[in-house]
């Protein structure tokens, strides 16, 4: 059984140190497009933590049986079933939500950070482990979701959950929405000052000047 | 232990095991969560009917407002008389836009008269009947559909009871460009749909316009920027549905007051 640091290692170490979005670039496609409002962005972000969880602990149960031949199939077949029960839950539990989302949920099977946790931590580690792994590394994408998501609706739509924050100039406030915002690429943008503010703070993150 | 992995034999019982497991979770969370997710989608094509309507606000309690002021009926195109129910699908149950697939429920249409480029269109329609409170005819809510850029679009549209002047209009489904055609549900543009009419004075000919440079206030609707072909599928579903090919009797009948939801 692995050492109680060690787990809160792989628990925690996705969140900041080794974080899937700012560090290694992956699954950003999803994160441009379900975080202009914060309702959507947090369960896109619990989908997503959901299925990279039980994901590896299967793919980890399994994994000495799991020829290598067919190991990347055998990994899809799961993650993609996972993610059409979620898509099924969430249509029959938030549907307004799973109609916004739509083709974002089903897209959770080519997320690059399910797929390559799966391949690169439950194809090796134990089960415990790989499930802390995968709440670990779906935290490191909620975590750079919600900034993003929380930066987009509030200036973009001057609200937060639906809520009205600042008074809209279009309905008599003071404040006019930055259209940018509203827009799927404003994440770059946002993604990018994420990384910046991160690699300030933890100069080891930077690559070497090739 | 990695070596024996790599039979044919294991191969094959890994992954049929695998995909056997797999199919039982997702057979079963697709059945099991059907019931649930109907009753979300019919509660969803209310909100879409009361949003069309103009009966929508954010805290309306859809149901009860629905239940309250809205009459479902099923209404035969060909003998414009009320239908009790479909092949056993009663007015709430019914879905006319699946039912135009059907051939045994549907018309084909030939291709010089399938202006909307829907393919077939249903023999029995849903309308909606929303009244007053003396039981007067207030608001008429009906399905309508056409070929935009990219798929079908499909809508509702909401008539006053005169039959000609639009109260309201929702697109609830498409597939057109986010930010160009996706601009059928912008709030603006379905707000200048508000009072337009339909047809001209004489109420035969299909009036309403999709155009670049709008003129005639009562016909015109400006068209969407960048979305040539969207603003054209939009024309196009209007010059089909009220043709005398589809809705126009039906509207006749209803304006001189023979086709109530009361009687």
């Amino acid at each position: 059984m692995a050492s109680a640091k060690e787990m809160k290692e792989v628990l925690f170490g996705p969140i900041f140190a080794n974080n899937p979005i700012a560090l290694q670039i992956l699954g950003i496609c999803s994160a441009l497009a379900v975080t202009s409002k914060m309702e959507n962005t947090v369960v896109m972000c619990l989908a997503l933590t959901f299925v990279t969880a039980f994901s590896n602990l299967f793919i980890s149960i399994i994994r000495n049986h799991i020829p290598s031949s067919v190991r990347i199939i055998v990994q899809m077949t799961i993650i993609a079933s996972l993610v059409i029960v979620v898509d099924q839950i969430l249509r029959a539990y938030a549907y307004s939500i799973a109609k916004e989302l739509s083709v974002f949920v089903g897209l959770i099977i080519t997320n690059c950070i399910v797929m390559g946790r799966a391949e690169a931590f439950a194809m090796k580690s134990s089960p415990g482990l790989s499930f802390l792994d995968g709440i670990g590394n779906g935290l490191g994408y909620s975590v750079v979701l919600l900034v993003v998501g929380f930066i987009r609706e509030l200036f973009g739509s001057g609200s937060l959950f639906g809520y009205q924050i600042l008074s809209l100039a279009s309905e008599g406030g003071w404040y006019q929405p930055i259209g940018l915002l509203v827009l799927p690429p404003s994440a770059f943008f946002i993604i990018g000052g994420f990384i910046w503010v991160l690699r300030t703070f933890r100069p080891e993150q930077v690559e070497p000047k090739e | 232990m990695a070596k024996n992995n790599e039979t044919l034999g294991k191969t094959l019982t890994v992954v049929i095991g695998v995909c056997l497991v797999c199919a039982i979770i997702v057979a079963g969370a697709a059945v099991g969560l059907k019931p649930i997710q109907k009753k979300n989608a019919a509660l969803d094509m209310q909100r879409n009917v009361l949003d069309a309507a103009g009966l929508l606000e954010p805290t309306t309690d859809v149901v009860a407002v629905f239940n309250d002021r809205v009459e479902t009926r099923l209404v035969s195109l060909e003998t414009l008389e009320f239908v009790a129910d479909v092949d056993g699908a009663n007015p709430t149950e019914y879905d006319p836009i699946s039912t135009a697939k059907k051939p045994a429920f549907s018309t084909k249409l030939e291709k010089k008269n399938d202006v909307a480029g829907i393919g077939s269109r249903e023999d029995v329609t849903k309308v909606y009947f929303i009244n007053d409170d003396q039981g007067q005819l207030e608001t008429v809510v009906m399905f309508i559909r056409g070929y935009g850029l990219w798929g079908t679009m499909y809508g509702l549209l909401a008539l006053e009871s005169d039959m000609n002047t639009i109260r309201g209009i929702n697109f609830y489904e498409h597939s057109e460009t986010p930010g160009l055609g996706g601009e059928i549900q912008n709030p603006q543009w379905v707000e200048s749909w508000q009072g337009k009419q339909i047809y001209g004075e004489q109420l035969v000919d299909v009036k309403i316009s999709v155009t670049k440079n709008a003129v005639d206030a009562a016909h015109d609707i400006d068209a969407l920027s960048g979305a040539t072909l969207t603003s054209n599928g939009v024309e196009n579903t209007f010059q089909y549905w009220f043709s005398a090919a589809a809705y126009g009797p039906l509207l006749d009948k209803i304006r001189q007051g023979e086709l109530t939801s009361n009687g």
